[in-house]
């Protein structure tokens, strides 16, 4: 097939017209708020303006310059990368453990699976705030409880408690999107594999080491790149909601930076120098998701 | 499975039952929270039985928040960008796929760009494409010197000005999150799926293109359009950073920034029980949706992400 009919039906009509209408609104729709708030991001890196407006002018790199050489940008990487791994690993390894057990499981797996998945309907601010009242160092039972071991647990003042409380909130909203794909990659191993691997004597935690989980790694691969872009840009509102960057900068992660800067400092060059720098990121993030899709193709056939 | 294994199936049920009380016990903790009065939601530790106060803090949560008006806004915003995120991508993922035209490629890539960059790196130029929808034919005009051509012809002086000003609007909440091509790119996958014979009878039977895509084609993604609405609704409601900006109006706000305002500060009253409750209340329609439509819920999750 002619590369310029990829995707294209064999069984097609020749138009121009109705095609161009039936494009017409996603079209329209994207140029407004999608090509055009992204060109502009791109230009406001270079420029400078005072916080009116009033004067423009173009300053090449400076802005990112600038960005690099500021010490408050580097700990707000280093504090974005802390809470993707972290949350990442936590996540992976909760929602493997349940994908494993509810493989193994036929009467009732239903039941778990439905009762598990819950917290993918709950905005991430919700989860965001019960997990803020849980550990609240005043009236939350799971504070009153560390309090009651004699551990010192205070998310408003020190900055490693803060970075937990907001781990654990993101944690428990994400691991049951990791827990479905990973429990439909389980269900999906041909059972001959694990017939024969039984016949050779392996036992159920041995096959899933030396079958399950290798075949999963396409698998694992996606669920670490989509956490990535969870961890890096849905968790705004976990943030905003219970300890807004704080204390001291703490969980003050690149998506909560960009925001005050451009929204709150008004200082829009910085602000869309982060942005480029986050469509970056995204961009590497989707190349790699891609990967995956090429990947999948490949190990089913 | 293969042999028989008491002990490990008897663990495998413990360690989901700890992922259950992982998942129920924040949440059951949150409702006998929502159920104390303020004095007793202060003292430590918290109770394991519900109080009698629940029905009160729902009507004082519902009063303070101004539920009554953010819930239907959130319905409307949450439809909006589902109806139309749908509707929007069905017709472009049809034209790409069962039309020849000239620039197909080209507009394949144009929508496909979009899934690239989320809505969170755009932020700010995206908010002044809101706060004036015409500001890209101002530009425009501007570029074409209209202003001067006009003068030169009829020798008026004018003053384009275009304002269309879409802060505290439901277009200004709902279009910018229709933005993306992750539906269309889903709907044009099973486009490609769907039997070449079936397009090929229509046109035997002298069926129009429309004609195809109302009789044959749409009855035929109703199943994955029903997954993609499940998706886009809790997409739609649960969304944050968008409303928080483009809405200064607080009649125009959504049910989750209503709840953001009742998160108790250093500076106020420690109202949690306030607050869970109205924590619970803004959960419950996407769990409602969730639990109603689980099959097609995990089919949606599974498939949107493809």
């Amino acid at each position: 097939m002619s590369s310029a009919q990829a995707g294209l039906k064999r069984a097609h009509y020749k138009d121009a017209r109705l095609p161009a209408l039936l494009l017409l609104p996603q079209l329209v729709i994207l140029l407004l708020f999608f090509f055009i708030p992204s060109l502009r991001a791109l230009t406001q890196a270079f420029l400078l303006s005072d916080p009116f407006g009033n004067t423009v002018h173009f300053v090449g790199f400076d802005n990112f310059r600038q960005l690099f050489e500021s010490a408050n940008y580097h700990e707000s990487m280093k504090v974005t990368v802390v809470f993707t791994l972290a949350q990442n690993v936590l996540t992976i390894f909760v929602a493997m453990v349940l994908a494993f057990a509810s493989d193994r499981i036929i009467r009732g797996r239903g039941v778990y699976r439905a009762i598990i998945l819950l917290p993918y309907a709950i905005a991430p601010v919700v989860a965001g705030i019960l997990w803020a009242f849980l550990f609240n160092p005043s009236v939350g039972p799971i504070a009153h409880l560390l309090h009651g071991m004699g551990i010192a647990w205070d998310p408003n003042r020190i900055g490693s408690d803060a970075m937990l409380l907001v781990v654990l909130a993101a944690s428990w909203k994400h691991v049951c999107y990791d827990y479905i794909f990973l429990l439909a990659g389980l269900l999906a191993i041909p059972s001959s594999l694990l017939e024969a691997a039984a016949v050779d004597g392996a036992g159920p935690l041995r096959r899933f080491f030396t079958v399950g989980l290798p075949l999963l790694g396409p698998t694992l691969f996606f669920l670490a790149v989509m956490n990535f872009v969870y961890g890096f840009f849905e968790i705004f509102a976990i943030i905003d909601a219970v300890t807004r960057g704080g204390p001291a900068g703490a969980t003050n992660v690149l998506v909560f930076k960009v925001y005050v800067d451009g929204f709150i400092n008004l200082d829009l060059g910085s602000s869309a120098a982060q942005s480029v720098v986050l469509m970056i990121f995204a961009l590497f993030m989707t190349l790699l998701q891609f990967r995956y899709v090429e990947r999948k193709v490949s190990y089913d056939v | 499975m293969v042999e028989r294994t008491p002990i490990l199936n008897g663990l495998c049920h413990a360690i989901m039952l700890v992922g259950v009380a992982f998942v129920c016990v924040p949440l059951y903790l949150a409702f006998v929270a929502g159920s104390l009065s303020i004095d007793d939601v202060q003292k430590v530790p918290l109770p394991w039985v519900p109080g009698d106060q629940y029905l009160e803090n729902l009507r004082t949560a519902w009063t303070q928040g101004n539920f009554g008006r953010l819930f239907i806004n959130s319905f409307i915003v949450a439809l909006g960008i589902t109806v139309g995120k749908i509707a929007v991508s069905l017709l472009s993922a049809f034209a790409i796929t069962y039309f020849r035209f000239r620039f197909r490629m080209t507009i394949f890539w144009l929508i496909f760009v979009s899934l690239m960059l989320p809505i969170e790196v755009r932020i700010s130029p995206t908010y002044e494409s809101v706060a004036n929808a015409a500001l890209p034919l101002q530009w425009l005009a501007e570029a074409l010197h209209v202003a001067s051509i006009w003068q030169w012809i009829s020798g008026h002086d004018i003053d384009i000005k275009l304002e269309w000003n879409l802060v505290n609007t439901y277009p200004g909440l709902i279009l910018p999150l229709i933005a993306s091509a992750s539906a269309t790119f889903l709907f044009r996958q099973f486009f490609l799926t769907v039997p070449d014979e079936l397009c090929e009878a229509a046109r035997l039977d002298g069926a129009s293109p429309m004609h195809f895509f109302w009789t044959i084609l749409l009855p035929l993604s109703r199943s994955n359009i029903v997954a993609l609405a499940i998706i886009l609704f809790l997409y739609g409601w649960n969304q944050y950073l968008w409303p928080l900006l483009f809405t200064t109006d607080k009649d125009m706000a959504t049910a989750v920034i209503g709840l953001k305002h009742l998160i108790p500060r250093a500076d106020s009253q420690p109202a949690w029980n306030v607050a869970m409750n109205a924590a619970l209340l803004t959960m419950l329609p996407p769990i409602i949706v969730v639990v109603a439509l689980q099959r097609s819920f995990v089919k949606g999750l599974v498939d949107s992400s493809k």
